[in-house]
């Protein structure tokens, strides 16, 4: 439902240009659950733009059900990292997610479908708060269901759990993969944590150094509901996430040898 | 907490009072002919202020100040966010604005008389005129500081437009107006006195210096005296909007 076709993007022309991203191919199957990852500099966040409509590639595109992807689609929805710059600190939490709503005639009760996405990610009571007034794991639970109640049918998500603390982390990670189900909806998931990206996923796209490509892509068979301890405690588990591991740093060892 | 609070409540009201006791003090028992008695100029303050003198020369004062602000602000939000949108308008009006609003507030006084005249027009163009840059500094600044994750997130819930510029950008910028706001506000009482004892035929400016005129030194004090309340006052006031308006931005004062 998602293609990535041939994408390159480019920061600057001539000998300065930054070539952040070269000629990535991948697709994104339908209600799948895929994560980037790849060395810290690798591109992830451009991709990400890119497929969001945030950011013009320099070539190549991205494909939503057949449809170029060129200015942010409505079917889709993105949660930053920083829930802080994202979230608009002036309104409520029920503001922030109703706000976006208007964009979307088709929902015909705003009010309920906000409800039911707070409710979803456990914030039923909140309305009225201000994120100043939350902390960070709930503030980013605010992006969430801002993205849910927006229903769109693929949601990036961009280091979403990366500024929030280890166990906050955890809950936030299965939080995610429960609503998905809930709400029905394609995930691409951009992580640096490749413990992360095998415990969600489905696939896990592996990107090189810049010039990124994609170097590898790992079908992550285990079993679903995922579990925080037995689902890390598999030997599967361990034996994916060394080979991810693996994968990413093999360039480097080639490079230094 | 609650206890420490009222503590130094009482500190500050108990230093005023000693303040105001030894100024009385000080007051009564110099010969000076330019100090006045406090009880005289609390006296006079009576006599002039409440109310006789408030139509006549307090209520034109706030009016010309109050529209010379309000027109400043709306050049300076409009000015802000124009400089602050377009690099191309930024480059062309930087040195302009940086040299206008670098001439000292109280010299445009003699040039806008031989322009404008004497009348309120004068005052209230006056006080726009310089009142407007920090306005138009701090918000062009806002808008050029804008988060880049605050506008894409805007841009993929399809936030556009008015919308976008009254839900989104507005309120991101609206502390950097304030803080603009807030200058401009002294300015503004500085100027409205100024031009007064300049040019004008009433006003509590005018007023002050017509006292020292006539020697009459109580009635003189007394309309400082108004002018410090008449600031501090507006002072509070600003504070108080500026804190019901951004009550949300707290961000990393969790403090209290």
């Amino acid at each position: 439902m998602l293609e990535v076709v041939g994408l390159s993007k480019s920061y600057g022309t001539g000998a300065g240009a930054t070539h952040a991203v070269a000629h990535l191919e991948f697709a994104v199957e339908e209600l799948e659950f895929v994560g980037i990852v790849g060395p810290s500099g690798a591109g992830k966040t451009t991709l990400l733009k890119c497929m969001a409509g945030l950011l013009e590639p320099t070539s190549g595109q991205t494909l939503l059900r057949g449809k170029p992807v060129t200015a942010p689609p409505p079917e889709l929805a993105v949660v930053f990292q920083d829930y802080s710059r994202s979230l608009f600190a002036w309104m409520s939490v029920r503001r922030n997610v109703l706000l976006p709503l208007t964009n979307k005639p088709e929902i015909a009760d705003p009010a309920r479908v906000t409800e039911e996405a707070l409710a979803a990610v456990g914030l039923a009571g909140f309305e009225d708060h201000y994120p100043w007034q939350l902390s960070g794991g709930m503030q980013q639970r605010v992006a969430i269901a801002r993205a849910l109640a927006y229903q769109p049918k693929v949601l990036l998500m961009d280091e979403p759990f990366a500024s929030v603390d280890a166990q906050t982390r955890a809950e936030l990670e299965d939080l995610v993969l429960r609503v998905r189900e809930q709400f029905g909806v394609t995930v691409v998931l951009v992580t640096h944590d490749i413990d992360e990206a095998v415990y969600m996923s489905d696939r896990v796209v592996v990107l090189s150094r810049p010039p990124s490509t994609v170097q590898e892509v790992v079908t992550v068979n285990l079993p679903r509901p995922r579990d925080q301890v037995e689902t890390k405690a598999l030997p599967e588990f361990a034996a994916l996430r060394a080979q991810i591991y693996e994968t990413i740093m093999q360039p480097r060892a080639v490079q230094l040898a | 907490m609650r206890r420490l609070r009222l503590g130094w409540l009482g500190v500050e009201v108990g230093a005023t009072a000693l303040i105001v006791a030894a100024l009385w003090l000080y007051t009564n028992t110099n010969e000076s002919y330019a100090v006045a008695p406090l009880g005289d100029v609390l006296e006079s303050f009576r006599a002039t202020w409440l109310f006789d003198h408030v139509g006549s020369d307090a209520v034109p004062s706030l009016v010309r100040m109050t529209l010379g602000y309000a027109a400043a602000i709306a050049i300076g939000v409009a000015g802000g966010f124009l400089l602050g949108s377009s690099a191309v308008a930024n480059a062309i009006a930087s040195p302009v604005v940086g040299f206008l609003r670098s001439i000292p507030a109280a010299a445009l006084l003699p040039p806008a008389i031989v322009l404008f005249g004497i009348g309120g027009g004068t005052k209230v163009a006056v006080i726009a005129f310089v009142c407007c840059w920090p306005i138009m500094l701090n918000t062009s600044d806002g808008v050029r500081e804008l988060d880049a994750t605050l506008l894409a997130t805007a841009r993929v819930y399809g936030i556009r437009g008015a919308r976008r510029l009254r839900l989104v950008v507005l309120p991101a910028v609206a502390p950097r107006i304030f803080a603009g706001m807030r200058t401009s506000l002294s300015i503004a009482i500085l100027l409205l006195v100024t031009s007064e004892m300049v040019a004008s035929t009433n006003g509590i400016g005018y007023f002050v210096f017509q006292a020292q005129q006539q020697f009459s030194v109580d009635d003189m004090w007394a309309g400082v005296l108004l002018l410090g309340l008449l600031g501090f006052t507006l002072n509070l006031a600003f504070g108080a909007v500026e804190r019901r308006v951004l009550r949300w931005n707290v961000r990393d004062d969790r403090s209290k």
